[in-house]
């Protein structure tokens, strides 16, 4: 078990790295390099280098490593091997003491600052390290910064979610007024309320005839054959249990009164369709359309 | 009715707006009492959607409101926008009340979010022919509602696309709208992907994060608030025969909104107007394909000549029937109405940001698909 703050303190109390001098001196064209990159057009870095560049001239370069007494890269090691294996940088703050003149050549140090832990944030749980760099022309300090880190464990991924068909379809209510329409499907009957008294049929179905008052529903099995009166073709959002594009019909049976169901197939209105039962499990099995065979 | 709207406030319009709903509830109905030139001690009615999670009581405790006589709250999703405020107004008229403040508070983009397919409500016996063979969103239901209106009528997607265009157009110009300076055109509505065929993205209104509160008071406690009055002149709520919420599909005919027909013969009844002296029509825009045939419902053109009526410019600013100043809830938000009679309120007292010159009356309607409702405000 690693002890990080422990290390943490062994490191801060280094002290500061050995100064590390830059590649080149401060030079016009790495200047106007920046300038063009940064979109920066102000004509006067002529003699001077536009300070938020400080940290340009003591990069390490394409290939560079750091040097074993950089305590950044000390903290970083630790914390690797802690389980804290990812980083983001989050934030810097430089403080600049004054331009840095052509031809001037820079060093700098790095020190610990400080390393606190661990916070749980949205990336997964971790440890910020902040270090504060300086940089000298000779024995003159020219400018500051304070960077932070966050090194993290990657929070675990959520389970990977079932894909659309697999996620588990939308099942109807039932109750006592519709139970037997799901339970024809059951059995391949497409069934419609009929009215005990008056003779109504009806779809949707319900306990009250609106025609005769009464309360004797029953009902006929339709041929299940009707024409597509409207249809939708769903892409967006996913809809659990099924693939999109998908078809949803509105079709008018022969006997009058209109049912919902998917269609497989090109829909348009006024195409004759028949009725198919899908056995979704032992207790649903769904009704649907699809393209009347004998057209 | 001797009632008046003289108070209206709002949060944000967001995508995602940090705070809780009952904070969005109770900083609209802050707003809105101040509007009113009322303190919360003033209040002592309350009005909301069934469908909203913030409890009467919980929006009085954070108010400080010290007691209330009357609450109720309105069903069927959005179609309650206009009736929360014909329930003040009844408080209003039979004493039950003096100061009502209706509001309507959701995270219904960052939150719980309509658009997606609403597993839970298939719970409901009505929605168990709809969400198991599919259809399971407000814009695979509408939509199948718009291809028997197109097959009938010959409207086309570009038909559509018209309501979108004017709705953002006018919403590129308010800037409290989320669609601020970002005009479409009918190419852009014509590029836009399908969501539910007949319908594109661009025939779909917005997610938002907000709220929104009106506060109603007798018409004679207005003329001394600060504000100029918004009279209601007329408030009308309809279902009709065979209704189902967004699924009434099993009348003789799939191309009108009968239950709209309703809240439109009450209103043109109680308020003595019809269609021709509407001055601002703010016509509920959840996806375009009801507002062409709430038009028609409402007798602003006969059946089927919506797509004409829009064709011809007729809901511009400078046209005969202004729609939807505001951006409407394609362009400004998605509050479920109540930002639409906010924007009512603000075109008769003359101070909205895409103002009609000389308004008397300005028509409101609320959801569409589902039991509705309707005002006319005006400055009596």
């Amino acid at each position: 078990m690693i002890d990080i703050e422990e290390e943490a303190a062994r490191i801060a109390g280094q002290g500061g790295s050995a100064p590390r001098l830059a590649r080149d001196p401060v030079n016009l064209p790495m200047i106007n390099n920046w300038l063009e990159a940064i979109g920066d057009e102000h004509p006067g870095y002529t003699e001077v280098a536009p300070p938020a560049m400080v940290q340009v001239w003591t990069m390490a370069g394409l290939r560079g490593q750091r040097s074993a007494d950089d305590p950044l890269g000390q903290m970083m090691a630790i914390l690797d091997e802690a389980g804290y294996t990812s980083v983001v940088a989050t934030n810097s703050d430089q403080t600049y003491h004054r331009y840095l003149k052509v031809g001037e050549h820079l060093s700098v140090t790095t020190s610990l600052e400080d390393v606190t832990g661990p916070k749980r944030t949205g990336l997964g749980e971790g440890w910020f390290v902040t270090t504060r760099s300086t940089w000298y022309v000779g024995d003159e300090p020219v400018a500051e910064m304070r960077f932070r880190v966050l090194k993290y464990t990657p929070a675990s991924k959520p389970e990977p979610q079932p894909g659309p068909r697999q996620a588990q379809a939308i099942r109807p209510a039932v109750n006592r007024d519709t139970e037997y329409f799901w339970e024809g499907c059951r059995q391949g009957e497409l069934r419609i309320q009929r009215c005990g008294g008056c003779g109504l049929l009806r779809h949707p179905p319900g306990p009250m005839c609106p025609e005769c008052g009464a309360t004797k529903p029953k009902y006929l099995v339709s041929a299940g054959c009707g024409v597509v009166y409207s249809y939708v073709v769903h892409h967006h959002p996913q809809v659990p249990g099924r693939r999109t594009p998908f078809v949803v019909a509105l079709v008018e049976l022969d006997e009058g009164v209109r049912v919902l169901g998917e269609l497989a197939g090109e829909p348009a209105i006024g195409l004759p369709v028949e009725v198919v039962f899908t056995e979704v499990d032992d207790e649903l099995t769904m009704p649907s359309w699809r393209p009347r065979a004998d057209r | 009715m001797n009632a008046a709207i003289v108070g209206i406030g709002a949060t944000d319009f967001s995508k995602d707006s940090g705070r809780s709903e009952l904070r969005l509830a109770a900083e609209a109905v802050r707003a809105a009492l101040e509007d009113a030139g009322l303190a919360p001690s003033d209040v002592d009615g309350l009005v909301s959607f069934t469908m909203d999670t913030n409890a009467e009581i919980a929006v009085a405790r954070e108010l400080g409101i010290p007691g209330l006589t009357f609450f109720s709250r309105v069903h069927y999703g959005g179609g309650a926008a206009c009736a929360t405020v014909q329930q003040a107004a009844m408080a209003v008229e039979t004493g039950m009340a003096e100061v009502v403040v209706c509001y309507r508070a959701f995270n219904e983009r960052s939150g719980h979010r309509f658009g997606q397919v609403q597993a839970a409500a298939a719970a409901n016996i009505d929605n168990s022919w709809s969400y198991p063979v599919g259809l399971g969103t407000p814009a695979a239901m509408v939509a199948m509602f718009a291809r028997r209106y197109m097959h009938e009528y010959g409207a086309t997607s570009e038909d559509f696309g018209r309501v979108a265009v004017v709705d953002r157009k006018h919403a590129a110009t308010n800037p409290r709208a989320w669609f601020h300076d970002r005009p479409i055109t009918l190419a852009d509505h014509q590029a836009s992907r399908w969501i539910a065929e007949p319908l594109r993205l661009l025939d779909c209104c917005q997610e938002s994060d907000g709220g929104v509160a009106l506060v109603v008071t007798s018409a004679g406690r207005a003329r001394d608030l600060p504000n100029e009055p918004a009279l209601v002149e007329a408030a009308a709520q309809g279902s009709a025969a065979d209704q189902f919420t967004m699924t009434s599909y099993y009348r003789d005919d799939l191309t009108g909104l009968p239950e709209m027909g309703v809240v439109a013969r009450g209103l043109w009844r109680r308020s003595g107007i019809g269609p021709s002296d509407v001055d601002v029509a703010v016509l509920y825009d959840h996806f375009t394909p009801f507002v062409l045939v709430q038009l028609e419902e409402l007798g602003f053109c006969g059946r089927g000549e919506a797509k004409d009526f829009v064709a011809s410019g007729a809901l511009e600013l400078t046209g005969s029937l202004p729609l939807n100043p505001h951006g409407g809830q394609l362009g400004e938000a998605y509050l479920h109405g109540m930002n639409g009679i906010a924007e009512a309120v603000r075109q008769v007292r003359g101070t909205a940001v895409n103002q009609v010159a000389d308004v008397e009356h300005v028509l409101v309607t609320a959801g569409t698909g589902v039991p509705t409702s309707g005002l006319v405000l005006g400055r009596g």
